[in-house]
C-alpha cells in the first residue's frame, strides 16, 4: 500500500470532509483505513470482493445512542458488537462488516478517532474485518453527533437456530445479569443526576458462542436481548414458536445497581436493553452444561436457567413471583419514562 | 442497627407474605360477607397487580382500584390545555414522566412533541428552574400534576422562582386531593366499598389525620399501608380483623414513615402558594367540588391558565360512551364488565382513564391479570 | 402513588439545601427543601420526584420486621 497518510490538521469534522474530495480522502485514510487495515478494504474498489462458502448469515443495524460515550462502551463498540452479535446468534462466524458513518458537521475529530479505535479493538475480538464503508457529513443540526450503520456477513457453522424452534420442555437460559446497557444509558443521561459503578454489558458475544458451537450442543433458539430486553425476546419466541414460556422471577440475575435504578424510577429490569447478554432455549438435559460453558468463557459469571418452555398459554410469557403468584410478562410499552404514580 | 436492604427485603419476604396470606384466609373465612377494599392509590394498585397479591386472597376479599392515579384522572380538556400551551410560540412545556403518554382529544403530548413542540418530560420539578434560567427568551410552563404527595414539590418550585426572580416560569396547576375523591366514590348509593387501604406517600405528607373524616362518615376501616407487598398484606389482615370485630377505625400500618400530622413544613409551603379550587372535573368521576388546588391570587403573574385564558377556552370532553371507568372507580363494575375493555380500549389506544397509565385499574388488569 | 424504595443519606450539601442519597449502589443528589430539621449522615429517607419527603423511623421498622419474624416462628412451630 503506497498511500501517503496525512493527518487532518483541523480539530472538527467539516462539510468538506464528506464532499468526496481531498479532505474526505484524508479523513478516510488517516482514520478509517488506519484503524481497520486489511487488504480487501485497502484495495479501494467500488465494492468489496468476498469469498463466501456455504450458507451465510447477513444482517444490518444502525446505531444512534445518546450519549455517544457511556460507562462500559461507546457507539463504536456498540456498532461492531451489535452486528457481530446478530451473526453469532444465528450460529454464524462473523467474517465481514460494512461500516457507514453519518457525521454531523462540527463533530470533534478526537472523538471520532476514539470511537473508531474502539471499533477496531472490538473487531479484533472476533477476528472480523471491515471491508467496505461510506462517510457522509451532514450540516449542523441534521444529525445528533454521529450515526453508524454496520452490516455483516458470516458463515453459518451451526444451522437450525431459529425463533420457530422452541420446544416444550426446553430450558430458558440467560447468559448474564440483565438490563445493564439500558440502565447505564439512563444513568448517563442528563437530568437524572445519577452516580454508580454500573457499566454497560456491551460485549462481543462471538468468543462465548464459538465455545458453545465447539461443544457441539443442541441450541433451539438464541437471541441477544437488545432493545425491549428479556421481555421482548421471550414474547417474540413464545409467539413465533406458538408455545408458552414460564420464568421464575427469583432466578433472573439482576445486579444491585440495575435493581436500584429500577426501584428509583419504576422501570423493570426485564424491559431494559442489553448489548452483551443473550437468551437461549436448549434441551433441559444439557442446560446446566450450557450455563457452565457460558460462565467459563463469557464476560459475566452470572448465567442462569430462568425458566422453561411449556405446551400451554401459547404465545404468552408467564412470570412466577417468589410467593407463587403469576402474571403475564408483557412486551415493554413505548418510551421508557419514569413512573410517577 | 437495621440495614437499608432490610427495609425492602424484609418487606418483600416470601415466607412472611405466605404466612400473612394464610392468616387472612383463616380469619376471612369467619367473616360472613364480602370485604371490598378500595386501594385509593395507584401505587398500591401497581403493587397488588405486579406482585399478584389478589391471587393470594380468599374469594370474599376483593380489591376495588380507586381513583388515585394522577395521570388517569386528568380529563381530556386539561391535557388539551397542555397541548395548546406547548403549541404557543416560544413556549417550553415541562411535565412529569409518563404524563406525556396520555392522550387528549387531539393526541398525546408525545405526539405534539413529535410535531415539533418543545415538551420536556422531567423527573425532578426543580429541573424546570434550570430550564427556565437557560432559556430566558422563552416562556417555560410547568404542567403540574399529582396528589398531595407531589404538591409540595411544586410549591418549592414556585418559591424558588419567586426568590430567584425567574420570571419566565409559569404554572398550570392540576394538583388534586384524595379526600374529595373518596367522597365522590362513596356518594354513589350503589358503591360497594366497605374498607380502604390509605395511600402511603400522600399520608407521609398529609398525615394519617387526612382520613379521619372518611372513617367517621362512612364507618369503614381505613388502614394506611406502605407500598411493599408485606405492607399491603399486613394491612389487609388488619382490615379483616376490624371487620370481624365490627370496628371502623383509622389504623396506620406504615408507621415507619407516616405520623398523625405528616410533614407540617411541606404542608405549610403548599398553603403559602396554593389554595382550594372550587371545582375540578375528574376523568371518570366528573366534577368534584373542592377537589383540587390552584395558585393563590398573589401569584396570578405565574398562572398560565389566567395568562393564556383566551387560548384555553376548551369545552369539557367526555370519555367514550361505552367506557365504564366511573363505575369501575366506584367499585360497581370490574374492568372485564366493560364492553370495550381489551377490544376498543387498550393501553396503546385507551378510550377511558383507567386504561391510561400502569396504575389505572383497566391497564393493570389488561397487563397482569388472566393467567 | 409513587415508588417506595428507601435511601440512605451519604453526603450533605447545606449550601444547596440538598443531600446525596444512595440505594443499591445508585447515588443521586436530592433536595431537602421539604425538611424542617437538618438531615444527618446515615438517615434513611423516602424520596419523591427528587425531594426528601421524610425520615424513616428505624426503630419502628425494626419492630415491624421483628413482628413478622414472630409470625413466621409461630407458623413453623
Amino acid at each position: 500500500m503506497s498511500v501517503e497518510i496525512k493527518l487532518p490538521t483541523e480539530k472538527a469534522v467539516q462539510l468538506s470532509h464528506g464532499g468526496g474530495g481531498k479532505e474526505m480522502n484524508n479523513l478516510i485514510k488517516s482514520i478509517f483505513f488506519k484503524a481497520f487495515a486489511n487488504p480487501i478494504l485497502a484495495s479501494e474498489e467500488d465494492a468489496a470482493v468476498l469469498n463466501l462458502d456455504g450458507p451465510t448469515a447477513f444482517t444490518t443495524d444502525s446505531f444512534t445512542v445518546s450519549p455517544l460515550f457511556f460507562a462500559g462502551g461507546d457507539i463504536g463498540k456498540l456498532a461492531v458488537a451489535g452486528t457481530v452479535n446478530d451473526l453469532a446468534m444465528m450460529g454464524a462466524e462473523p467474517q465481514y462488516l460494512s461500516c457507514s458513518f453519518i457525521i454531523e458537521e462540527g463533530f470533534a475529530i478526537a472523538s471520532l478517532k476514539q470511537i473508531v479505535a474502539s471499533m477496531a479493538s472490538e473487531l479484533h475480538k472476533s477476528g472480523t474485518r471491515v471491508v467496505c464503508g461510506d462517510t457522509k457529513v451532514v450540516p449542523k443540526g441534521c444529525a445528533d453527533g454521529l450515526f453508524i450503520n454496520t452490516s455483516g456477513v458470516g458463515r453459518i457453522l451451526k444451522p437450525h437456530i431459529s425463533v420457530n424452534h422452541l420446544q416444550p420442555g426446553d430450558a430458558i437460559i440467560v447468559s448474564g445479569d440483565i438490563g445493564r446497557h439500558g440502565a447505564a444509558i439512563l444513568m448517563a443521561r442528563e437530568g437524572l443526576n445519577l452516580e454508580s459503578d454500573l457499566r454497560s454489558d456491551c460485549a462481543n458475544l462471538w468468543p462465548v458462542v464459538e465455545q458453545l458451537i465447539a461443544a457441539n450442543i443442541t441450541i433451539h433458539a438464541m437471541r441477544d436481548a437488545t432493545r425491549g430486553g428479556l421481555a421482548a425476546v421471550l414474547n417474540e419466541w413464545a409467539q413465533a414458536s406458538k408455545v408458552g414460556i414460564s420464568v421464575a422471577e427469583s432466578q433472573i440475575p439482576v445486579s444491585d445497581e440495575v435493581k436500584g435504578l429500577c426501584e428509583l424510577y419504576g422501570f423493570e429490569p426485564h424491559d431494559l436493553a442489553n448489548e452483551g447478554t443473550f437468551i437461549l432455549a436448549v434441551p433441559q438435559t444439557i442446560a446446566s452444561g450450557v450455563v457452565e460453558i457460558i460462565n467459563r468463557y463469557g464476560d459475566s459469571q452470572t448465567a442462569a436457567i430462568i425458566g422453561q418452555v411449556e405446551d400451554n398459554h401459547h404465545g404468552k410469557v408467564i412470570l412466577t413471583t417468589p410467593w407463587g403468584s403469576t402474571r403475564y410478562l408483557d412486551l415493554p410499552q413505548g418510551e421508557l419514562l419514569p413512573r410517577i404514580c | 442497627m437495621i440495614e437499608l436492604n432490610q427495609l425492602y427485603q424484609g418487606f418483600r419476604d416470601p415466607t412472611t407474605i405466605h404466612n400473612l396470606a394464610r392468616e387472612i384466609q383463616t380469619l376471612a373465612s369467619q367473616y360472613p360477607g364480602n370485604i371490598n377494599i378500595m386501594e385509593v392509590c395507584g401505587g398500591h394498585t401497581h403493587t397488588i397487580m405486579k406482585y399478584g397479591l389478589n391471587q393470594l386472597l380468599p374469594a370474599n376479599i376483593e380489591f376495588v382500584h380507586g381513583p388515585g392515579c394522577p395521570v388517569c384522572i386528568m380529563p381530556k380538556e386539561r391535557i388539551d390545555h397542555a397541548a395548546i400551551l406547548a403549541s404557543q410560540p416560544e413556549v417550553i412545556l415541562v411535565t412529569l414522566g409518563d404524563m406525556i403518554r396520555v392522550p387528549g382529544s387531539k393526541g398525546s403530548l408525545a405526539q405534539f412533541r413529535a410535531q415539533g413542540c418543545d415538551i420536556r418530560p422531567i423527573y425532578d420539578p426543580l429541573d424546570t428552574l434550570t430550564i427556565a434560567k437557560e432559556n430566558p427568551e422563552k416562556t417555560v410552563i410547568f404542567f403540574a400534576i399529582g396528589f398531595e404527595t407531589s404538591t409540595p414539590m411544586t410549591a418549592v418550585l414556585i418559591e424558588q422562582a419567586e426568590q430567584q426572580g425567574v420570571n419566565n416560569l409559569l404554572f398550570h396547576i392540576n394538583h388534586v386531593l384524595v379526600p374529595p375523591a373518596i367522597d365522590a366514590v362513596m356518594a354513589d348509593p350503589k358503591a360497594t366499598v366497605n374498607a380502604f387501604i390509605g395511600p402511603s406517600h400522600v399520608s407521609v405528607i398529609s398525615g394519617a389525620k387526612l382520613y379521619r373524616p372518611a372513617v367517621e362518615r362512612y364507618h369503614t376501616p381505613v388502614v394506611v399501608a406502605g407500598f411493599e407487598p408485606v405492607d399491603v398484606m399486613e394491612s389487609i389482615l388488619r382490615i379483616v380483623k376490624q371487620k370481624l370485630a365490627g370496628t371502623a377505625e383509622l389504623d396506620v400500618q406504615y408507621s415507619r414513615a407516616v405520623s398523625e400530622d405528616g410533614n407540617l413544613h411541606a404542608q405549610q409551603k403548599v398553603n403559602q402558594y396554593l389554595m382550594i379550587r372550587p371545582q375540578f372535573r375528574w376523568r371518570g368521576l366528573g366534577p368534584v367540588a373542592n377537589s383540587a388546588l390552584m395558585l393563590r391570587p398573589e401569584y396570578a403573574h405565574r398562572d398560565a391558565e389566567r395568562i393564556f385564558s383566551e387560548k384555553l377556552n376548551v369545552a369539557d370532553i367526555d370519555d367514550h360512551k361505552a367506557c365504564q371507568c366511573g363505575d369501575i372507580l366506584r367499585g360497581i363494575a370490574k374492568p372485564k364488565d366493560c364492553k370495550v375493555f381489551g377490544r376498543g380500549c387498550t393501553p396503546e389506544s385507551p378510550l377511558g382513564s383507567c386504561m391510561v397509565s400502569s396504575e389505572g385499574a383497566c391497564n393493570a388488569y389488561y397487563r397482569y391479570n388472566g393467567v | 402513588m409513587c415508588l417506595s424504595i428507601p435511601s440512605k443519606v451519604v453526603a450533605i450539601h447545606p449550601d444547596e439545601q440538598a443531600v446525596t442519597v444512595e440505594t443499591m449502589g445508585v447515588k443521586r443528589k436530592v433536595s431537602s427543601h421539604l425538611m424542617s430539621e437538618p438531615l444527618a449522615m446515615d438517615d434513611y429517607v423516602l424520596i419523591h420526584i427528587g425531594f426528601v419527603m421524610n425520615k424513616i423511623d428505624k426503630v419502628d421498622a425494626e419492630q415491624s420486621l421483628a413482628l413478622y419474624r414472630e409470625i413466621v416462628d409461630k407458623m413453623e412451630h
